[in-house]
């Protein structure tokens, strides 16, 4: 079974991601991760399945479009096609501050150490890091920094607000 | 100046550690060369046309004597020996071996100073006004607040991996030093009819391929809202704007597609819900800054010094000096002087090590310790007593500091180009030295007046010629080194980009050309009109005649 990091620990994984055609036929079992379209498509298919169900949003995909289904995810997958596109960042920050997310939020895609730390303080506190890079490494991430400037998902206060 | 508290220099220090990490991972073989380039990016690393090239921040421009030594010594100890100031205030130096980047990097931490954000595509070195604190025009001092917007987008969770660079400059003085409406994000500090302190926004400026005067987008953002509002610009920017195809994905782009108004209303949007929460800057900090920048030691001198006045009319050429390179100060009987790097013994913008100590030694003797950089590529002693004034001029003058040409045609902007970048497509410091010698008569140069020249070897526009008075840029037809020529063009709280004159120019004939169309102004000026007055009044077609017509 594949292993990611959650909530600052090496677990293996137990979802399982489909794509649009799998969403069309019967559903396997077991917790099940569903790209908008599909959810939009089954919805009520989906809301019958009998365990948990996560949906996965592309980078240009806004949490906005999800919103009022929020209560039907146990967990949020955002999507990086590519390392260097930050729109899930947003995505992620949005959720939890606008709309107040409190399950799990994944990272998945092209995801490694060295946007982790960052991640996590928009809100990432699960991530799908790239199969070949050592995952054990990529928990090392977690303490590149003690101190920040900013508030972010986590920490609601600016440091300005500390001094 | 800013100091550092505990806070900021424990983030730096933690900073360089990660990217010593992140470089031996590489070596290892453990990151992609694409990879690697996203994050050696975020820390001003580039590989360049022969060597790597890493941009150090000098944040708004301010620096001290203890750093300007560290820089020299750095320059000795991992590069050849001398360095270059850029149009935003930074310090690149040419030849450093990336395996000893996170070196360079400890020992400027040692000092204050990093190279974060100085390039890739994150939220950049926040530029500023270089007589900030000390010009008569003054209305609100904006290195306080640019230090408060350093800190705020240092790091910052959500947009370290924008679609593209993003660059923000304040000014709070009536003359605008700091080119601040062609950046993505520009501020005039500014009071509303209240009587409150606040900015005026501006954003999607830019120059590159599409050069645009960023339009107004808010009349007045209060102080303590500044970080609530950039927030909520810089996340509409990172949801929407583009990533397919990184000509296209400067907000500059996006404002323009959506509408400055339908912008604005996004911005509004977001802003609302961040406002009045945490990020509300406290009048605390806001003085806690402040106290950073708080006057050095001033003496109570005489408005007018009367030795200096004397010496004013004994010495021409200091005379010339005076009204050239120096600037009023707000301060009775002190001097702004700018140390032109502009003279035909260098490329502009370049220092040696030897330069830098020279300087290093001129700010602790003249100026409080303290220097600035110019978004022209000059340097600045802020704080000069007038009666040393004459004193300071004769060191410069050894030191080839003092060409009296701040302001005019030879004090040129003047990106590294093809002698050194790899994305360049033509040479332009070689440009810079042919026009410099061509117009290397004093009394020629103060004849033509106030005229802004800027060279860029490619349409990235490093050299800002968009927004030059007149505009080179450096042009590829079939293997050869065209110069496409443009007037018109300013940078000043008149922003305008310039004409396109017409066809390109052969590399030879440059200086030529730039000679004719001075001839054109000088014979069409009005009694005291600068040429950028002259070319909106005359339009571009006289010049064009002029440099375009057959030889007969």
């Amino acid at each position: 079974m594949r292993k990611i990091i959650k909530d600052q620990k090496v677990i293996e994984d137990q979802w399982v991601e489909l794509s649009d055609e799998q969403c069309a036929e019967t559903l396997p079992k077991g917790k099940l991760i569903v790209p908008v379209s599909a959810w939009q498509a089954h919805k009520e298919q989906l809301i019958a399945h009998a365990e948990p169900i996560g949906i996965l949003l592309a980078p240009d995909e806004q949490p906005a479009d999800i919103a009022e289904d929020l209560e039907h995810f146990a967990l949020v997958a955002i999507s990086f096609p590519k390392f260097a596109d930050g729109r899930g960042y947003s995505s992620a920050r949005e959720l939890r501050t606008r709309f107040s997310y409190d399950k799990e939020i994944r990272a998945v895609g092209d995801v490694l150490r060295d946007q982790i730390y960052l991640m996590a303080r928009c809100g990432f506190n699960a991530f799908a890091v790239r199969e070949d890079r050592c995952i054990n490494d990529a928990l090392n991430a977690f303490n590149d920094f003690s101190v920040n400037y900013q508030a972010d998902a986590v920490e609601q206060k600016p440091l300005y607000q500390y001094r | 100046m800013y100091v550092y508290s505990e806070y900021d220099q424990k983030i730096i220090e933690e900073r360089v550690a990660q990217y010593r990490g992140q470089t031996e991972r590489f070596l290892a073989g453990d990151l992609s060369e694409d990879e690697f380039l996203v994050l050696r990016l975020q820390n001003g690393l580039y590989v360049q046309r022969h060597a790597p090239m890493l941009r150090i921040a000098i944040p708004h421009g301010m620096f001290t004597a203890v750093q300007m030594r560290k820089m020299a010594e750095l320059s000795r100890t991992y590069d050849k020996g001398y360095a270059h100031f850029t149009t935003r205030q930074n310090l690149q130096l040419n030849w450093p071996k990336l395996e000893q980047v996170p070196d360079i990097l400890e020992e400027l931490a040692s000092v204050q100073m990093h190279a974060i954000q100085t390039s890739g595509n994150c939220i950049r070195n926040t530029t500023s006004d270089q007589y900030a604190g000390v010009a008569k025009d003054e209305t609100v001092d904006p290195r306080p607040y640019c230090e408060i917007i350093r800190q705020w987008s240092t790091f910052h969770p959500e947009f370290a991996l924008l679609g593209r660079k993003f660059k923000i400059a304040v000014s709070g003085s009536k003359q605008d030093r700091a080119a601040v409406q062609v950046h993505d994000v520009g501020l005039y500090l500014t009071h509303n009819s209240e009587g409150q302190l606040g900015f005026k926004v501006y954003v999607g400026g830019g120059l590159g391929r599409t050069p645009v005067v960023a339009p107004l987008v808010n009349e007045f953002v209060a102080e303590h809202d500044i970080l609530s509002y950039l927030e909520a610009v810089l996340r509409v920017y990172n949801r929407n704007g583009r990533r397919d195809n990184k000509y296209k994905a400067r907000i500059k782009i996006l404002v323009r597609a959506m509408t400055p108004e339908v912008f604005a209303e996004k911005v509004n949007q977001e802003w609302a819900e961040l406002k009045d929460g945490p990020m509300k800057l406290p009048q605390q900090e806001i003085d806690r800054v402040k106290a950073c920048f708080q006057p050095p030691a001033y003496e109570q001198l005489d408005a007018q010094d009367s030795e200096f006045l004397e010496k004013l009319e004994s010495d021409g050429s200091f005379k010339v000096w005076v009204n050239q390179n120096v600037a009023d100060h707000k301060v009775n009987g002190y001097s702004i002087v700018n140390i032109s790097l502009k003279d035909t013994s260098r490329a502009p913008g370049d220092v040696s090590a030897e330069d830098m100590e020279i300087i290093a030694d001129l700010a602790d003797k003249y100026s409080f310790s303290e220097l600035r950089s110019t978004h022209t590529q000059n340097l600045v002693l802020a704080d000069v007593k007038q009666n040393q004034l004459y004193e300071l001029w004769q060191t410069l003058k050894t030191h080839q500091f003092a060409t009296p040409n701040i302001g005019l045609l030879t004090d040129m902007i003047c990106c590294p180009g093809g002698d050194f970048c790899a994305l360049a497509n033509a040479k332009s410091i070689p440009i810079a030295e042919q026009i410099q010698r061509r117009f290397d008569d004093l009394d020629t140069l103060h004849n033509i007046g106030e005229l802004e020249l800027n060279i860029s070897g490619c349409m990235n526009a490093c050299g800002h010629h968009h927004v030059g008075n007149i505009g080179v840029l450096g042009v590829d037809k079939k293997g050869s080194e065209f110069y496409q020529i443009s007037i018109g063009g300013s940078s000043k709280e008149d922003a305008a980009i310039g004409k396109i004159l017409g066809p390109s120019f052969d590399e030879d004939d440059v200086a030529d050309v730039v000679e004719k169309i001075i001839n054109v102004y000088v014979e069409q000026r009005t009694d005291g009109e600068r040429f950028i007055d002259t070319c909106r009044r005359i339009g571009i077609d006289p010049f064009k005649e002029r440099v375009y017509a057959k030889n007969n």
